[in-house]
């Protein structure tokens, strides 16, 4: 079990944690058919770092952005999204 | 003194012996019998890696089977079987599979599996019976498992000399400390070959430890190293089978540590020689184990077989014991050091033991050479040192090879861990290349794998470590190789012409020791596996009795049946008093959402697939919601209660799943949006009210003029504010009434003396699914099944024109709205009943064309009536299909309608 550190909350453990998708797999809302399809169907599945969405559900709901190196597991970065979020 | 049992008999032990060392007290050499040969087997080790002498322990729910005798230390009552023989452990009849030998051989269960069926059918029943170990316990076991979550700066796995001393100088510089040992005493080597001072130096040390802050945890086995230096712990609190004193038989620790030390020293190696496995072949250190820490010496002559230093300590302290020492065959070729006092043969290596069932009578050595033997009654074996490198392994370490010790030592990991000790610093030893082709040379002796399962595998083109693993089976026991695995690769490294190192590895997985299931599942286990929730309107629906559905979480009530009334006669009633009169109906547990800012209306046309902004205040109207690929995932209602301010509806099973996407959509894709979406699902209780007496139920309720349909106004009823929603999910004139969840009661309690004035009755899902199915209405889960997309369900007129909600892009794929795609259908039956999930065809032997999805019947007309999806169905209305259930023996002959079978005007929703 990995741990992750919100930055809402500090480090948690993982089993705290649900994951949504990689932030490559997002269909943003005016993707054009193809570009929907590619997002959903052919990722990119790195061997190395990803970016990962995940939420804090079983803490303070909040999703997130986790850089995660796929072969290591090592934790490179982790960003808050949302409207707080915004610049 | 302790008493325990033994297949029946008593026996004494002294206190601290594990039941290993007591049945060795009591002259037991044969305790159980082998996996597949049966072959009588002894005890071998002293420690957790012990191969053959697996028990059963315990009675009852108690029971735990596969006991290591060598892990369980024995308490008062302790009652122990062995396993895998029948009758009896002396007379088995299994043991005739060891005649059958060449034909259990490597590979035997994939020639089998790959063979023809009817072989495999012959084979099974007799290798069910025979192979295996003990039997799980039938009853429930009656003790608790708990877990604990811990963190500490450094874990220090081992309490060896080298761990001990780790722990005390982590702790005396002041760090968190858990320092945890598998034995119930620590000491570990010391134990086994301490001086007289090191008895006081283990003690000395943990009093420091521990006042230094410091946690020790014996009889716990770090059992799995995970990410981020995360170790579980596996905890014995209660021996295998042994009643707990505070109810709690095991703990399953969860150590997030800063700093992992592993100091797990190392295991012993057998040798592979003929006939290695008998009762009497043990191994050396585990031999001196019996003998300086039980006090009980496993043999009167004993010959030794070593490739290093080590096993002299062995015979010296059998020699103090009181035992001869006949000769120690040392492989190396010439004497190391001064002279011991030992008959030491040098270029000697076993090559075969005789001996009875019980017992060892002799060994064959080739000396220089030549052949020479010894009378004996134990033989104990060095074969070098295994480091213990399981934990770093696991933590994703990689290994090296140090040829001196002929061992895989740790090298570098990825994760916070470092290994001291004799895991890291093996003793050397010479490297001995087992005799060609001995008879019987176990190399996995609790599977039964031989050196010449290895040849035949390489010989039958198994080249891969990985492929030879899965062929004979060799390390797939519950040891998972801890004895096995460095012959075996030897062997192969030697077939290859290459050094081990290169031959390869497997993978090292957890637990590093077997672990209970019930300590797995905790306290998660029987009610708690998974949480209920309650309606808030739980103990009204209770006290009438109803046959509850679960629902998800949920449990609802499916039906209120009257008297000795069946689900099906209970559920037509109720269903009948709404089409006829009136009904109400608990449906609080909707997916509820509160949607609100300047954009709220925006934000609702992305996640629903229609228009919302264009509603006028106080109206709602149907919706539904697509997945990115253009499919319907959920559909409900969504009501425009203020300018700025909507509830969204949709259905009880898809609630959580809505609650992510909702949240995903505004945190994740929609950021910007000045809106907030909130999950009301617990915060309002529903109260369904429906039927041709419905609205002037309402009008009593609410004292005056109910909504028009698709309406919505704001009430009292009770003296409690509530919601009304003129909404219809039965074909009948509706009202959803909602009010906050704490102040239900009341209100239901209102609306149900209404409807009682007014003749009518509660009803439940039963009823409400028959009400459903006749009207059309869709279920998600059963018509909404992740496959259909709105053309598919006729629902594409209502989609919004404009785009922009989520799925839009994946909806215009051409190939979602082409022909030949599975369509929504009703379906009427011309003979017999329709059975639900039934599949759609034209006639024998053709392939199915769509399946029934709900199956009801008319409510006031009768006549079996179903909704169904149907390849290009919307074409094809008045033709006549088979609706067949071949598993069930259930078919009707049915006649393909459009999916309205009452009131398809919609007239008995308008006043």
């Amino acid at each position: 079990m990995m741990q992750f550190t919100c930055p809402h909350c500090g480090p948690r453990d993982q089993a705290e944690f649900i994951y949504e998708r990689t932030a490559d797999a997002v269909v943003s809302l005016d993707a054009a058919p193809e570009e929907a399809m590619k997002s959903l169907f052919t990722r990119n599945n790195p061997r190395g770092v990803d970016e990962e969405i995940w939420r804090h559900t079983y803490g303070c709901r909040a999703w997130m952005v986790i850089a995660r190196n796929r072969v290591t597991n090592e934790i490179s970065a982790t960003r808050a999204v949302g409207p707080e979020a915004l610049p | 003194m302790i008493n325990f049992s033994f297949d029946g008999k008593t026996y004494q032990a002294q206190k601290g012996d594990t039941l290993a060392a007591a049945l060795l007290r009591n002259g037991i050499g044969l305790v159980g019998r082998s996996f597949k040969y049966h072959r009588p087997r002894g005890i071998m080790t002293a420690g957790v890696e012990e191969p053959n002498a697996l028990v059963t322990v315990g009675d009852g729910g108690r029971t735990e089977p596969n006991t290591r005798a060598t892990d369980v230390f024995v308490y008062e009552g302790l009652v122990a079987k062995s396993q895998n023989r029948w009758p009896n452990l002396s007379f088995d009849i299994g043991a005739v599979f060891g005649l059958a030998a060449p034909v259990l051989s490597a590979g035997f269960y994939y020639k089998t599996f790959f063979g023809s069926a009817k072989r495999w059918m012959f084979y099974e029943y007799f290798i069910r019976k025979a192979a295996g170990l003990g039997n799980a316990p039938t009853k429930t076991d009656p003790d608790h498992f708990s877990q604990r979550a811990a963190f500490c700066d450094v874990l220090v796995v081992g309490a060896g000399p080298a761990g001990l001393s780790a722990a005390l100088e982590a702790a005396e510089a002041g760090k968190r400390v858990i320092l945890v040992e598998q034995d119930n005493i620590l000491g570990a080597s010391l134990i086994r070959d301490g001086q007289d001072r090191d008895g006081a130096w283990v003690e000395a040390t943990q009093a420091r430890i521990r006042a230094a802050g410091g946690r020790i945890l014996s009889r716990t086995t770090a059992s799995g190293y995970w990410e981020h230096d995360l170790v579980t712990l596996t905890q014995r609190v209660a021996e295998p089978g042994q009643i707990p004193m505070h109810g709690v038989a095991q703990r399953l620790w969860h150590v997030r540590a800063g700093q992992v030390i592993l100091a797990t020293g190392s295991i012993e190696r057998p040798m592979a020689f003929g006939h290695n496995d008998r009762p009497g072949v043990m191994l050396s250190q585990a031999v001196r184990t019996y003998v300086r820490r039980f006090g009980v010496v496993p043999g009167k002559r004993v010959v030794i077989a070593t490739n290093n230093d080590d096993a002299y300590k062995t015979a010296y302290a059998l020699k103090a014991a009181g035992a001869e020492v006949v000769a120690v065959l040392d492989a190396r070729p010439a004497p190391a050091g001064t002279d011991s006092g030992l008959p030491v043969y040098n270029n000697a290596v076993p090559l075969s033991t005789k001996g009875a069932r019980h017992c060892l009578k002799s060994v064959t050595a080739l000396v220089h050479g030549l052949t020479e033997s010894w009378d004996a009654d134990l033989i104990a074996v060095s074969g070098g040192f295994t480091p213990v490198v399981h934990l770093h392994m696991q933590a994703g370490g990689t290994l090296d090879w140090n040829d001196a010790a002929q061992a895989f030592v740790p090298a570098a990991s990825r994760q916070n861990v470092t290994t001291i000790g004799g895991a890291a610093n093996p003793d050397p030893v010479f490297n001995v290349v087992p005799v060609s082709k001995p008879k019987k040379s176990f190399i996995d002796f609790q599977n039964d794998v031989t050196l010449s399962d290895v040849d035949l595998a390489w010989a039958e083109g198994y080249r891969s470590v990985e492929h030879l693993k899965r062929y004979t089976t060799l390390g797939m026991a519950t040891d998972q190789g801890k004895l096995s695995n460095m012959a075996a690769l030897g062997r192969l490294a030697e077939k290859q012409g290459v050094a081990i190192p290169e031959a390869g590895l497997t993978t090292f997985r957890p637990p590093y020791t077997p672990v209970t299931m019930g300590l797995l599942a905790g306290a998660g286990a029987k009610d708690a596996g998974a949480h209920v929730r309650r309606l808030a309107l739980y103990d009204v629906h209770a006290a009438k009795n109803p046959i509850w559905q679960p629902l998800g979480y949920w449990f609802r009530p499916r039906a209120y049946p009257v008297g000795s009334e069946t689900l099906a006669q209970a559920a037509m009633r109720e269903a009948k008093a709404v089409r006829s009169n009136v009904g109400m109906t608990d449906v609080s547990t909707l997916a509820k959402f509160e949607v609100s800012g300047p954009d709220a209306s925006a934000f609702l046309e992305i996640i629903c697939a229609t228009t919302v902004g264009k509603l006028a205040v106080g109206r709602g109207r149907y919706t539904f919601m697509l997945r990115e690929d253009g499919f319907v995932f959920d559909d409900g209602t969504v009501w425009r209660l203020d300018e700025n301010r909507y509830l969204l509806t949709s259905s009880t099973g898809g609630a959580d799943r809505m609650a992510t996407h909702i949240s995903y959509v505004r945190q994740y894709l929609c950021p910007h949006l000045r809106v907030s979406a909130v999950n009301v699902q617990e915060h309002y209780a529903g109260i369904a009210v429906a039927g041709p007496q419905a609205k002037a139920a309402l009008a009593a309720l609410i004292g005056e003029e109910p909504s028009r349909h698709m309406s919505t106004v704001t009430a009292m009823i009770a003296g409690v504010p509530v919601i009304v929603l003129a909404a219809s999910y039965s074909g009948e004139r509706a009202f959803e009434i909602y009010v906050e969840a704490s102040q239900a009661g009341p209100v239901w309690a209102a609306c149900e003396a209404e409807v009682a004035k007014q003749g009518g009755a509660l009803y439940g899902l039963e009823a409400m699914e028959f009400l459903r199915i006749e009207k059309g209405h869709l279920v998600v889960g059963g018509e909404v099944d992740g496959r259909m997309t709105p053309h598919d369900l006729a629902l594409d007129k209502m989609l919004n024109k404009a785009g922009g909600y989520v799925g839009a892009s994946g909806l215009s794929r051409p190939a979602l709205s082409e022909a030949g795609r599975r369509q929504l259908v009703g379906l009427e039956a011309i003979e017999g009943d329709i059975p639900e999930g039934a599949m759609l065809v034209t006639g024998e032997g053709v392939s199915p064309q769509g399946h029934v999805s709900a199956a009801a019947f008319r409510i006031m007309d009768g006549g079996s009536i179903a909704l169904g999806q149907l390849t290009d169905g919307f074409a094809r209305h008045g033709e006549e299909l088979i609706a067949t259930s071949p598993t069930r023996g259930q078919m009707a002959r049915v006649r393909v309608v459009a999916p309205h079978f009452y009131d398809t005007a919609g007239e008995r929703y308008r006043d």
